[in-house]
């Protein structure tokens, strides 16, 4: 196996760049999702998080056509997007970045709802009775004691987003330097005759990458664990 | 004054007491566990709702159910020491006691950093982690917390159950500082009757959520409420005297109660300070002639003012002793021999003095 090319170099760094965008995007409704699922009681709470799970149990490709009917150029939201605030997400790399938060937002709702629910509620009440209104003690108590699992909850959501393939493809294309992540790239070199050395490299980067972030997710949240006292 | 009227039905419990605590004074809310004693504190801070009800606390409405209102848990300056402590385990010991400092009322800071760390002795230990303390360290940072927070009432929840007899020796004193210090009102809930009769200035006695009896300790200890929660043997009069004088020799200080006095072990007593004694109604002797030749050290002369049944088979003998309210329990047959009668005057023999704390 020989270096990597130029457009390899490419694939990770806008694998990197759409995983972290869908994150830090997804992230806060993550929280507030997790919230309202451990928290609240609603009529269509059973509803939201049948729905939020769906990504889980729905073929991917599935997923990509329905964003795509949603917010593709002449989707009701894409269109509005478009005309009001001239964004495009079909095939664009803000548009892959939505297909992997979209697809990985179970994975981070499931991991801070149980962070959630392990909070101490005890510690929350003690909080307000020291003073602290609702979002204070949200802020100051709830968060830093979820953190683990909020971070543990980004971690792999990052990860899985390095890997996503079906939704990306289907609603964000295969554009180079725009859209072409690792694993379309992957299918991409797969596709051409001779692309069997970069289909193998790709695949090692992968394989690297995923675990290296599984690692790395397990020693943060370790030490953050360690901080809250657990 | 907080006075408070609590009903709370739960499937598990219920909740039905009315009570008064004095304001400054400890308060103790004296039962059994499970009695619904943090129930009552859970109310009181508003952590809980209580489903009707009132509390007012110098003469403001926390809580009215009648007219609607509702002052929130962090509203209400009622800080709780809870009775698993809840210190942050996210904070050091210095964020910890800073946490209700900083959402503190403006502009009444009167409890200050520099006097909680002296008082509780935290300063070695701000930069501790939560974890790395022990059981008393623990309890006295969560204490100098919700000091911190300048609460106008003080809601204490077995402060002192949870330590060991070393440990407690060793936090007691420091809440005994804080009622004679910083006049804080203070709501003490405890299963121990020691800590009763070292710290409360007025006590409710809870039993199944509901109030039996209350009032100040030593009209209490001489009704038949108190003796439902401490049982026959461990019930009996408390009284409260002040220190004539100690001997270095002997150990012993000389208490005045009543018209005479009584020796009991002076270790930590000043002259001068007042003290609380418990007398055992088991423990005291009646005697109608001078009792001579007796290895009792402790004669108190009194009347007896009335006697009552304690069932099955022993009488309990109502004494004044020059002011101070003694019992002491008889059997029947002996009270039959010695032809007991209200109005007659007699020599009390005290074999032992159970408990002792300092009065205010």
């Amino acid at each position: 196996m020989t270096r990597m090319s130029d457009a390899e170099i490419e694939a990770l760094a806008l694998s990197l760049q759409v995983a972290l965008r869908s994150v830090l995007c997804s992230l806060p409704l993550a929280i507030a999702v997790a919230w309202l699922l451990t928290r609240r009681r609603f009529s269509g709470r059973a509803l939201l998080d049948a729905f939020v799970h769906l990504p889980m149990v729905l073929p991917p490709v599935m997923i990509g056509y329905v964003l795509l009917l949603l917010f593709g150029v002449r989707g009701p939201i894409g269109h509005w997007l478009n005309v009001h605030l001239g964004i495009r997400l079909a095939f664009t790399t803000a548009g892959a970045a939505l297909a992997t938060a979209v697809m990985a937002f179970p994975l981070m709702v499931r991991s801070i709802r149980l962070a959630l629910e392990n909070v101490d509620r005890g510690l929350e009440d003690a909080a307000r009775n020291l003073g602290a209104g609702a979002v204070d003690r949200f802020v100051s108590v709830t968060l830093p004691l979820m953190a683990p699992g909020i971070l543990a909850g980004a971690v792999t959501a990052f990860v899985a987003s390095l890997g996503e393939f079906g939704a990306v493809i289907t609603f964000a294309g295969n554009v180079p330097g725009e859209t072409r992540t690792l694993p379309i790239a992957l299918y991409s070199a797969l596709q051409t005759p001779d692309g069997g050395n970069e289909a193998a490299r790709i695949a090692l980067l992968s394989f690297t990458l995923g675990l290296a972030g599984l690692f790395a997710s397990e020693l943060l949240a370790r030490r953050l664990r360690r901080r809250v006292g657990r | 004054m907080l006075n408070a009227t609590l009903r709370l039905a739960r499937t598990e419990f219920a909740i039905d007491a009315s009570f008064d605590a004095p304001t400054p004074g400890i308060t103790a809310l004296f039962g059994r566990s499970g009695a619904g004693k943090s129930t009552l504190m859970h109310l009181l801070a508003g952590l809980l709702k209580p489903d009707s009800g009132s509390i007012a606390l110098d003469g403001e409405t926390l809580f009215d159910s009648a007219r609607g209102t509702n002052k929130p848990a962090e509203a209400r300056h009622l800080a709780c020491v809870f009775q698993d402590l809840r210190l942050f385990p996210h904070l050091n010991v210095r964020a910890n006691l800073d946490y209700g400092l900083r959402r503190a009322r403006r502009g009444q800071i009167s409890i200050r950093w520099d006097r909680v760390l002296e008082l509780l002795e935290l300063g070695s230990l701000l930069h501790r982690r939560c974890w790395q303390l022990s059981g008393g360290e623990r309890q006295r940072v969560a204490l100098g917390r919700a000091l911190l927070a300048q609460p106008r009432l003080l809601l204490l929840d077995e402060p002192l159950s949870a330590l060991d007899a070393p440990r407690r020796a060793e936090v007691l004193p420091y809440f005994e500082r804080l009622r004679d210090e910083l006049a804080l009102p203070m709501i003490l809930i405890t299963h121990l009757f020691e800590d009763v009769v070292r710290l409360a200035t007025h006590v409710v006695l809870i039993d199944s959520g509901r109030v039996l009896a209350q009032g100040d300790l030593p009209s209490l200890s001489l009704g038949p409420e108190l003796r439902i929660l401490l049982g026959a043997d461990g019930s009996g009069a408390v009284i409260e005297g002040r220190v004539d004088s100690v001997d270095a020799a002997t150990g012993l200080a000389r208490v005045a109660v009543g018209s005479g006095h009584l020796l009991v072990p002076g270790d930590g007593l000043r002259p001068g300070s007042a003290v609380r004694l418990q007398l055992l109604a088991r423990d005291l002797i009646l005697a109608t002639e001078a009792p001579r030749s007796l290895s009792v050290r402790n004669q108190l002369r009194g009347t007896i003012t009335a006697l009552t049944t304690d069932p099955p088979h022993n009488l309990l003998v109502h004494v004044d002793a020059g002011g101070a309210q003694l019992l002491a329990r008889v059997t029947q047959a002996a009270a039959d021999e010695l032809r007991l009668h209200a109005g007659q005057p007699l020599w009390v023999l005290v074999k032992s003095v159970t408990l002792r704390g300092h009065a205010l």
